[in-house]
């Protein structure tokens, strides 16, 4: 059983690369580019910008919650692997939160990366099993007559969360209310607030 | 279980500090890095998203089953799926990789001692 001491672990992930850079599979620049782009360029950002247009324009939201990824690619120019996206609504009744129980499907194309703890077995088991405990550790605490409904991502469809907007938001524009809108809320383990 | 202080990060700022995203780390040492953009560099060419994801779900599984797992390291899982698809595959032999792990190891070692005696060889 390989151990799990960080330096080997770096040891056994160069040692595959320079095997894979030998044999023509990759090249080490081919990974530089794709590291980089999800350290730098891909992130919530993009989730903010669809949430922000959502707010405030109708029509918009209301293709979003039709079609998510059609409605998602107007906003990021398309051309993006289309895995199935759905958005879900939070109301004043109703608070949607995210999961992938199995292992850590997520939308990248409008979030980036998962955090640690979207993937942590912790959070993925007790998520749906008791998500009003999970969400009050996040510091969401929900009146108890809020249903919570938890969605579960795959490989076929990952779930986005269209958070509320938060009261007294009236008089920003598209970019600053997506400024508002934290990755957190996008996954339904937070709020936005004003 | 706090999850908010598994979102604490190090305070670490200058040319040293990892690249961050919202304030969090996307990815925890550079080596997660590598086996990330390893894996999106040979999806759909050497193998299939869907496949490396069912690998990945019975790995996790695997790690969630077992009785001395460890500590939970979500990129370990992800590096031991990758490794054994391509020794699955043929594409990379173990025996090499062994040894190229042993070779990595010692040339790491080599140069650091070289730093640290202050020669270069």
């Amino acid at each position: 059983m390989l151990g799990k001491d960080q330096t080997y672990l770096a040891l056994r992930t160069k040692a595959i690369e320079s095997l894979l850079i030998e044999t023509g599979l990759i090249t080490e620049e081919s990974v530089d580019s794709i590291v980089r782009t999800y350290e730098q360029d891909i992130g919530p950002m993009r989730g903010a910008e669809v949430v922000a247009r959502a707010w405030t324009d109708p029509e918009y939201k209301a293709r979003l919650l039709e079609n998510g990824v059609d409605a998602v690619n107007e906003v990021t120019g398309g051309g993006i692997d289309p895995k199935e996206i759905v958005v879900v609504e939070n109301t004043d009744s109703v608070h949607n939160i995210v999961v992938c129980t199995l292992c850590s499907c997520y939308p990248w194309d409008v979030l980036g990366l998962p955090p640690s703890w979207y993937k942590a077995p912790a959070y993925r088991s007790r998520v749906v099993c008791e998500p009003r405990a999970v969400l009050r550790e996040f510091g969401v605490v929900l009146d108890p007559k809020v249903e919570i409904r938890v969605w579960d991502s795959s490989s076929e469809v990952r779930y986005l969360v269209l958070p509320q907007r938060p009261v007294g938001t009236d008089g920003k524009s598209v970019g600053e209310l997506a400024e508002l809108v934290c990755r957190d809320a996008l996954i339904g383990a937070g709020l936005v607030k004003a | 279980m706090s999850y908010a202080t598994d979102r604490v990060i190090a305070d670490v700022t200058g040319p040293t500090a990892m690249p961050r995203k919202n304030g969090e780390l996307v990815f925890g040492a550079p080596w997660e890095s590598r086996a990330f953009g390893m894996v999106v560099a040979l999806a759909d060419e050497v193998f299939e998203w869907a496949e490396f994801r069912a690998e990945l779900i019975s790995e996790i599984a695997r790690w969630e089953a077992a009785d001395d797992a460890g500590e939970w390291s979500y990129y370990e899982r992800w590096l031991s799926t990758l490794e054994a698809m391509l020794i699955r595959r043929g594409l990379i032999s173990r025996v090499r990789l062994r040894a190229r792990i042993v070779e990595v190891g010692d040339t790491q070692a080599h140069e650091h001692v070289h730093l640290h005696s202050g020669r270069k060889s």
